[in-house]
């Protein structure tokens, strides 16, 4: 499961619905993974205001993994301009400018989509249920008496 | 037509044997693949986003919401989270190693996302399974409330879903979508191939406004066929402009009548077709 999953998960029992406490879901016992995939600046950007920074920084604190800046990244901050020349052109004469992820979009890219969590379980901080994680997915069945 | 619905719960019916069966058969990929670019095309994303896949399974449909938008995906690849409830279904996908996160849940149940999380949803041939209640804990209104209450949270203002979905009759058609709209969805039935065996029925959910480009006609954009469902009371019997039998138009109306017909009428007033107060 992506971290980025993560930072939109909650507690899905109800009456935890009304406690801030019950987001984010901490993980526990968690073994994490890299899975490879292709970066995508539209998706981040569209995603950036949406995500509670605060939260994703500490979750990556109990991860363990290296931590984030203190304020969420700015959207003109993903994209960098970069002068090139142009694929078989040997004159050397024509430059033409590319917009290519700047290393900001790339450790974010890093952190949300490329980093999982394969086993372990996500434990809620109000009501203190344990979601178990297996093969990077999660059980979020109820038994009835807690729907 | 065989329903699996009235046979056993989702959880159980879609065993290995069935998920495998459902998985491989290449009619049922043909007929979900057209069914999800359907989808799609009602949800009009124009940029990648996040999407929510209630009933994912074993990612037929998964598969084509990651896909680039070079590959017939508008606006892809966009970024998905699957909910299904047959642990089956969801071993297969993650063989196929399919791109989403996968959650083992039941939509009955509510959906465990933060307000606001999601651009879209999109469901195919999953929610009349939410019509079923398996104990005489839940009740299937129970359950379709929660899902919508759920799902309606999830999405971000001018957000879409839709869902497809096989209705066993007329009155469970009408039960899921006024389930949808007492969760607030503006809510539209569409309904491809009607009539025959391989009839569709996609249930088109809007939340708010948001994003208009321009004016209201924004929201409809791209919804033509879609049958939008206006719940508001009506008032029966009446036509537009029609008057009130005693109002203040009708009397007007009635004097000027008599009047043509030679008849001897009090002039009109500010007092005409006033109430006369108690008065001491």
């Amino acid at each position: 499961m992506k971290l980025l999953t993560l930072n939109f998960l909650t507690c899905a029992i109800k009456t935890c619905k009304t406690s801030p406490s019950s987001f984010p879901l901490h993980p526990q016992d968690s073994e994490l993974e890299i899975v490879e995939a292709d970066i995508n600046v539209l998706f981040l950007r569209n995603m950036l205001p949406r995500l509670m920074w605060n939260e994703l920084r500490l979750i990556v604190n109990e991860l363990g993994l290296p931590s984030l800046p203190e304020t969420a990244p700015d959207a003109s901050s993903l994209l960098e301009t970069k002068l090139q020349v142009p694929e078989g052109d040997t004159t050397g004469l024509n430059i033409e400018k590319i917009e290519v992820p700047s290393q900001v979009a790339k450790d974010l890219h890093r952190v949300l989509l490329e980093t999982c969590i394969r086993e372990g379980k996500l434990v809620c901080g109000n009501c203190g249920h344990e979601y178990k994680v297996m093969e990077g997915v999660a059980n979020f069945l109820l038994p009835g008496h807690l729907v | 037509m065989s329903r699996p619905e009235n046979t056993l719960p989702p959880d159980l019916f879609y065993n290995d044997t069935e998920a495998l069966k459902y998985t491989t058969s290449s009619r049922i990929q043909k007929i979900q693949s057209s069914m999800t670019h359907r989808a799609l095309q009602l949800l009009q994303l124009k940029s990648p986003s996040l999407l929510l896949d209630i009933g994912c399974g074993s990612g037929l449909s998964g598969e084509i919401l990651s896909a680039p938008s070079s590959a017939g995906t508008p606006g892809g690849p966009h970024i998905w989270i699957g909910l299904d409830i047959s642990s089956s279904m969801l071993g297969i996908a993650l063989e196929k190693e399919v791109e989403g996160d996968l959650f083992l849940a039941d939509a009955g149940q509510g959906v465990p996302f933060r307000a606001g999380t999601f651009d879209a949803a999109i469901s195919i041939s999953a929610i009349q399974w939410l019509c079923n209640a398996e104990s005489s804990s839940e009740s299937a209104s129970g359950r379709l409330s929660r899902f919508f209450n759920g799902l309606y949270a999830s999405l971000r203002r001018g957000g879409r879903a839709v869902c497809q979905f096989y209705p066993k009759n007329d009155t469970q058609k009408t039960m899921v979508s006024s389930a949808a709209v007492r969760a607030g969805f503006g809510a539209g039935l569409l309904e491809d191939d009607p009539g025959t065996k391989n009839a569709k029925t996609y249930l088109v959910l809007t939340v708010g406004g948001g994003e208009l480009d321009g004016d209201i006609t924004g929201v409809v954009r791209g919804m033509e066929g879609v049958d939008v469902m206006d719940q508001r009371r009506k008032v029966k019997g009446r036509k537009r402009g029609e008057e009130i039998q005693g109002s203040k138009k009708w009397i007007i109306r009635k004097k000027e009548q008599m009047e043509r017909k030679g008849k001897v009428v009090k002039a009109n007033s500010k007092y005409t077709g006033r109430k006369r107060r108690i008065a001491f």
